[in-house]
């Protein structure tokens, strides 16, 4: 039976993935043990130097501070999204399809556009600084563009949809009766929600958090145009090391760091949503 | 080893080679710029010379440094990079020694642009263009005539949060070089250390770093005075005459952008009528009038529009008085002290 099954179909995808992305990330493996020329370019010499420098506190605080930022973004969208998850799951089957086209509709615009247009929004002769003078205002309105906040803006409003999305599926997977029998022994909306709507979204919790996490802590654009190029998060400094810096050794070790990061987080939310599921089974079996 | 170092090498090369779209081998492979030369330079060179050329355009100098020395100097013939870059190739041993009887249109060149300090004698580079760095400002909102590093670096109340500074490390250390008064190729550690604690300090009264849009915002009021190449001032005096540039009484540095010719170059014959064309005076005065540079070219600045000159005033600038600057220089190893440097500052809060 076993042998019946179409592995080869498989075999394009492979040949893709092996060919651009696995010997690539192995290029980038190698390349962090060897020195950097003098005026770049890479000399075939052994050396742990460029890992021995990722710990370096200078780097060791640029990786802290790009995770302080991805885990602020990350929380706040999660925050944002599933409550938009619950909403739309709330609605009648017939208008959820509609509302999560117009959830994903952004997407269809082009990444550095939709960054841009915050650019337009928040800076000083901005729309929004327009909009609160031409009501009356004349204060002094605090810089908002090239702040850390307006990196942290950037990066949530990106990435929301992924987590509405991620949160949406588990949410309009529940049964509702489950909903029903929870109010029926008197449980209040409220506790409901927290003793069992919650609980039982946690996977999609954890997907759209670590998305949105992995995708902002190697993120250079959005630190590059919104942080107006005063917050270096690792994303920048693996940026410079390969095309301005010229330091292609270290860059690689920087990066091995960074998928090291991404890995292990991806490899523990598999794990969680594992468990999750398997604990709803128990549960639900024990009941 | 051997054969493992080889593998790597080919293989990051094709990367690069996919990268860049490479033309085919008898087509002469020119990377520059995007519009640092005329759109049609290359249709009337071919019709003037016969010559099938190709345009490959980088972003940065490090950009074709990275992919010259990947491919060791193979698969282009003639590169334009800034000066301390063409002293790298030289130094790695990539550039062409030239040959001047082939270049006869050198004889256009001011004589100072052949007594640069990177490399006199032109032995391996040629001039393109060549200006200052300093400050850019809008002379209706700001009070006073600016004059010195420190009104950048350490702003007048009106002006915190109003200013930019250029990103790229040789000019952003630059700006703290000259206003300390050390010299712009600095690599005393000590030094380092007072240049980063007092960009650390600036950067609290900056709006953001900016290369390539700091005009732009000049133009739209969102800055009020900017760390700017005179040449991409003039970008912002274009659009609004209250824009004016000035040179800081501490100085500037020297900035000369050049076109080298790659030792490893398959078409070297039409590599030298390329560059020979470029330095014609007409040909020249393109980059001048439409890029709105300063060439170091006397035949094609004799020949610009005298009110060219007078919109932009650091267009007459002469070559004594940009020869008093001292030049951006391939620093070596202390690259990487640079690096860290502006790692330091831009991490800083």
């Amino acid at each position: 039976m076993t042998d019946r099954k179409p592995v080869y179909l498989m075999t394009p995808a492979l040949a893709w993935l092996t060919a651009f992305m696995v010997v690539p990330c192995l290029l980038i493996l190698a390349l962090a043990f060897f020195r950097r020329g003098i005026y770049g370019g890479i000399v075939y010499e052994f050396t742990l130097s460029n890992i021995a420098l990722v710990f370096d506190p200078l780097y060791a605080r640029i990786f802290l501070k790009s995770a302080g930022i991805a885990g602020l973004a990350a929380t706040i969208a999660v925050v944002i999204g599933y409550a938009a998850a619950y909403a739309i799951a709330s609605m009648p089957r017939k208008r959820q399809p509609i509302l999560l086209f117009f959830a994903v509709l952004p997407f269809w615009s082009n990444y550095l556009v939709r960054t841009y247009a915050w650019i337009v929004l928040l800076n000083r002769e901005g729309l929004i600084v327009s909009l609160a003078r031409a009501v009356g205002f004349d204060g002094d309105l605090p810089q908002m563009l090239y702040t850390e906040t307006a990196v942290v803006i950037g990066l949530v409003y990106n990435y929301l949809p992924f987590v509405i999305l991620a949160c949406y599926a588990p949410l309009s997977r529940l049964n509702p009766e489950i909903h029903e029998a929870s109010r029926d022994l008197g449980a209040s909306e409220w506790t409901t929600f927290r003793r069992v709507t919650l609980p039982m979204t946690v996977p999609g919790i954890a997907t759209g958090f670590v998305f949105v996490f992995v995708l902002s802590i190697g993120n250079f654009v959005t630190p590059a145009l919104l942080g107006g190029g005063q917050f270096q998060m690792i994303g920048n400094l693996i940026y410079d090391q390969f095309l301005t810096a010229n330091d292609w050794p270290f860059g690689a070790a920087l990066s091995m760091f960074l998928i090291a990061i991404m890995m292990g987080l991806l490899t523990l939310q598999t794990f969680a949503s594992e468990k999750a599921s398997g604990q709803q089974r128990a549960e639900v079996s024990d009941d | 080893m051997q054969h493992f170092r080889s593998s790597i090498g080919l293989l990051l090369g094709t990367c690069l080679a996919f990268g860049s779209g490479m033309a085919a081998a008898d087509d002469l492979v020119i990377s520059n710029w995007d519009g640092y030369m005329a759109p049609e330079a290359l249709d009337s060179f071919t019709e003037a010379t016969g010559n099938d050329a190709e345009l490959v355009l980088h972003g940065t100098n490090e950009e074709i440094m990275g992919k010259l020395i990947a491919s060791n100097g193979r698969g282009y013939d003639v590169v334009f990079v800034s000066s301390p870059f063409a002293e790298v190739l030289q130094n790695m041993g990539l550039a062409e020694q030239l040959d001047h009887e082939r270049l006869p249109n050198l004889a256009n060149l001011y004589p100072e642009a052949t007594e640069l300090a990177h490399d006199p004698g032109n032995q391996y580079s040629v001039p393109y263009t060549w200006g200052t760095t300093g400050l850019c400002y809008r002379s209706d909102l700001v009070d006073g005539q600016p004059d010195s590093w420190q009104d950048l670096l350490n702003p007048s109340d009106e002006l915190q949060g109003k200013t930019t500074m250029l990103a790229t490390d040789r000019w952003l250390l630059g700006a703290g070089f000259l206003a300390k008064g050390y010299s712009v190729n600095e690599t005393d550690p000590d030094k380092l250390a007072d240049v980063r604690n007092l960009l650390i300090e600036a950067k609290e009264s900056l709006l953001a770093y900016d290369d390539t849009t700091f005009y732009a915002k000049l133009v739209s009021g969102e800055a009020e005075l900017v760390h700017a190449w005179d040449g991409w001032c003039n970008y912002g005096i274009a659009e609004n005459a209250d824009i004016e540039y000035v040179i800081p009484r501490e100085g500037s540095d020297l900035w000369v952008d050049t076109m080298v010719i790659l030792k490893g170059s398959e078409n070297k014959e039409a590599a030298y009528e390329f560059v020979n064309y470029v330095l014609d005076a007409d040909n020249h005065r393109w980059a001048s009038e439409n890029i709105l540079y300063k060439v170091p070219n006397q035949a094609a600045m004799e020949a610009l529009d005298p009110a060219l000159i007078e919109q932009f005033p650091n267009l007459g600038m002469t070559p004594d008085e940009m020869m008093a600057f001292e030049q951006l220089r391939n620093v070596g190893d202390a690259q990487r002290a640079y690096s860290r440097v502006v790692s330091e500052i831009k991490a800083a809060n």
